[in-house]
């Protein structure tokens, strides 16, 4: 079966100043099975963002290539990669900035659905029905993002990841932002969703520990490379680099 | 134990709300009058009476008669139309104007958008008055040629601010999610950029409003702008400055009509600013 | 009672709304505080308020926060502003942008010791060297010479502790430290206010939402709900026997890596 995503030997460089350039990604390679939960750790500089943003085709690739589903996405462009956002949808970190200040959770969480030609009415359904789903009462989608709280935003934001069905989420530290019992809420959340949904999860994470229960796979990133890759009790049990391990020691 | 201390705190109550509505009827009342301003007109503006010249402001002629024996203070109404129509066509066209080059630019790619703001800087390092004179020369006078050289100097500005305006916008995880909610280019900018950029471009246009009225009465006062017997405040400065020592009623009502309308439109810019800022709603 | 400060029965109100209700606590020298909370407990403003930095709308409404025997939101602004960093130090969660940015860290180091009194370059340069050691700072000469901007995160955080020690304060107050840092750099930084505890004896009131920086450094823990007092005591057993639903909530949420 072909994997949901596969990522071969992915690069990034940034120029930085008068020629000067930063490789942020260094030829990253790895694959999500569906369903599958796979956990990117790393520090800030670890290039672990990055990585997401160009599997979202937010940033551009400096060279490698990103298949969803086994279709090359890495120079797709327009009507094409706007069909494939209905396979991967992106949950940002902050969930106040992720919804239009302007318009309610409703309409942001509806406009996938819009713009893929449901109708208005089967749109605010379908859009409360996955309110629903997430765990929010209906009457949120007339709120407007700063009117609710950092937990209700997340959920909402993961409501509208979750219209198009897509097969697979990138959460790009999705929880950092979030009060520590708000983050197990929606960690069970996704945890749920998952099940139901069969979704397979990309988490990018600074936090090994909160990793360790949530995914089946974990890849440690280290200065744009990853340098380890393995089950988390595998990794965290008996991690292989010094790195990884002075990654472990250091969690309080 | 000893009893535990108490302090009274001051609560400031926000007045934003009836700001509002006090500057927005207060500029609702002036664009009113400029509309009606040949219906308000108590005598004709442009009716001579040499008998009554230079008169001082009595019962009957509120702000005195000018030389020609005009009544100052039907001047002063009528000059509103020609002043304020003209200041907010002519900020209404460079905010329009200026912004949608802006989110063109922004939206274009680099090569095309360093092209344009090269352009926009060219038209910034131009002096305005010098510019205006050489429309001027070449077009000649009259208030439609001073609106078109304060235009042609003063869009660059809403560009670039639309510009920055619409690149931080785009850096947004909100902007993002949309692209990936399967918007277009032109989904975007509608439903998203423009509604969210549209608060500080309308702050600058109505704190603009004021500079640019007092830039349209500095080229009238010059004889660039509107041509006498046309009441416009700037040129009824301007005509009648060699009698500011004797009468100084005929220089000073246009000139205060000038400061009232500037005040105003500054004031409304000023709270409207402060209410679009979301810290400040509750 | 020996205790440095205390705080008793303190309210804090925003223009008429209150977010603090009737917090007590008192410190020992060289004891540590941690103050535990979800975002919004009113846990930062419990610290803004010994300092004055309430802004215009904050006032401490009831109570009195006692230190040498004077309670600090009764004293004069100027008098108030002395005592900042010469004897109640303060860290920010992003010390670097508590630096100015267009200034070398020497001239912003230099300037805080001339506005408490220092006047003598050669004394300054030593005593910073000497801080600068003792917290084992590798290249002290070439932190000195750069800007802000020009440091890690870490680096700028560390910096940070070291100059509020410059001035030897007898409480340092401390607002999520370490959040902005990665693991493996808040470690350092834990490890830098535990030695400058143990140097100079200084208390700490460290304010954090990670109950690992509180278990990794605190001697007793007060945890706060909205703005009230949920539980107070030591922390190892507060976080070993917690009492209040609340804590048990608040510790059951924070993930626990097994290894």
């Amino acid at each position: 079966m072909v994997p949901v995503l596969q990522v071969e030997h992915l690069k990034k460089e940034f120029s930085v100043d008068a020629g000067r350039t930063l490789l942020a990604v260094d030829d990253v390679s790895f694959s999500v099975a569906a369903g599958e939960k796979v956990a990117i750790i790393g520090e800030s500089g670890s290039g672990k963002t990055t990585v997401a943003r160009m599997i979202a085709r937010l940033t551009a690739v400096t060279d490698g290539r990103i298949l969803l589903q086994g279709e090359d996405i890495t120079h797709m462009t327009g009507r094409k990669m706007r069909e494939y956002y209905r396979h991967m949808q992106l949950v940002f970190q902050s969930p106040a900035d992720s919804f239009d200040p302007r318009r309610t959770l409703g309409d942001g969480i509806a406009e996938g659905l819009r713009n893929f030609g449901w109708q208005k009415q089967a749109a605010w359904q379908e859009m409360e029905r996955l309110l629903m789903l997430c765990g929010l009462e209906a009457e949120i989608a007339q709120r407007y993002p700063h009117e609710v709280s950092g937990g209700q935003c997340q959920r909402a934001a993961i409501a509208r990841a979750l219209a198009l069905r897509p097969k697979l989420l990138l959460l790009d530290e999705a929880t950092s932002a979030l009060d520590v019992t708000v983050q197990a809420d929606i960690l069970a959340l996704l945890d749920r969703l998952q099940r139901e949904l069969s979704l397979a999860y990309l988490f990018i994470c600074h936090d090994i520990a909160l990793v360790q229960d949530f995914c089946d796979r974990v890849l440690v990133m280290h200065e744009g490379r990853i340098i380890e890759e393995g089950t988390p009790d595998m990794v965290i049990g008996s991690p292989k680099q010094a790195y990884t391990q002075r990654l472990i020691d250091s969690v309080l | 134990m000893s009893e535990v201390t108490v302090r009274v705190q001051a609560v400031r109550r926000n007045h934003l709300r009836r700001k509002l509505l006090l500057f927005s009827a207060l500029a609702g009342l002036l664009i009113l009058v400029a509309f009606f301003s040949s219906s308000l007109c108590p005598y004709d503006p442009y009716a001579q009476n040499l008998a009554i010249a230079k008169a001082a402001p009595s019962a009957e002629h509120w702000l005195g008669t000018d030389r020609y024996g005009r009544d100052m203070f039907s001047r002063v109404i009528a000059g509103s139309s020609t002043s304020i129509f003209s200041t907010l066509l002519l900020v209404g066209f460079i905010t329009v104007f200026g912004s949608l080059i802006g989110i063109f630019c922004a939206w274009a790619g680099k090569r095309i958008d360093t092209f344009i703001m090269r352009l926009a800087d060219m038209f910034l390092a131009f002096p305005g008055l010098v510019f205006a004179l050489a429309v001027a020369a070449v077009l000649g006078g009259g208030v439609h040629n001073a609106i078109f050289a304060l235009a042609a100097i003063s869009w660059p500005k809403y560009a670039r601010l639309a510009r920055s305006q619409v690149l931080a916008q785009q850096e947004l995880p909100y902007m993002q999610a949309a692209k990936m909610a399967g918007c277009t280019s032109w989904q975007l900018i509608s439903r998203h950029v423009v509604p969210n950029i549209a608060g500080p471009l309308l702050v600058t246009a109505m704190l603009d409003i004021g500079t640019m009225m007092m830039e349209l009465a500095g080229l009238s006062f010059l004889g660039l702008g509107a041509k006498p017997p046309i009441p416009e405040w700037g040129s009824m400065m301007s005509d009648t400055r060699n009698l500011l020592a004797t009468q100084p009623w005929v220089t000073l009502a246009p000139g205060f009509a000038i400061f009232l309308s500037v005040m105003i439109f500054n004031l409304l810019g000023d709270t409207v600013r402060d209410w679009l800022d979301p810290k400040n709603r509750r | 009672m020996n205790e440095i400060i205390r705080y008793d029965h303190v309210d804090v109100s925003y223009n008429g709304k209150r977010v603090v209700h009737d917090i007590s606590f008192c410190v020992q020298p060289g004891e540590i505080l941690g103050i535990a909370g979800e975002s919004g407990s009113g846990k930062s403003t419990l610290l803004r308020a010994a300092l004055g930095l309430l802004g215009k709308d904050g006032l401490v409404t009831r109570g009195d926060i006692w230190y040498q025997g004077k309670s600090l939101p009764d004293l004069a602004p100027q008098e108030l502003r002395r005592r900042c960093g010469a004897d109640i130090g303060m860290i920010f969660q992003a010390a670097g942008r508590s630096f100015c940015a267009i200034r070398t860290v020497q001239a912003q180091l230099w300037e805080m010791m001339q506005a408490h009194g220092m006047t003598d370059r050669q004394l300054f340069m030593a005593q910073v060297e000497e801080m600068f050691a003792k917290f084992g700072f590798r290249e002290p000469r070439r932190i000195l010479a750069s800007y802000p901007f020009e440091l890690s995160g870490g680096m700028q955080q560390r910096v940070g502790v070291a100059a509020a020690m410059l001035l030897r304060p007898k409480v340092l107050l401390a607002d999520e430290p370490t959040s902005a840092l990665d693991v493996t750099v808040q470690r350092q930084v834990i490890d830098e206010m535990l030695l400058a505890r143990e140097l100079f004896g200084t208390a700490i009131l460290l304010v954090t939402h990670n109950i690992g920086v509180i278990r990794a450094m605190a001697d007793k823990m007060l945890v706060l709900r909205a703005g009230e007092a949920v539980e107070y005591g030591k922390a190892a057993e507060i976080l070993t026997r917690p009492q209040a639903g609340d804590t048990r909530k608040l510790l059951a949420a924070v993930p626990q890596l097994r290894r």
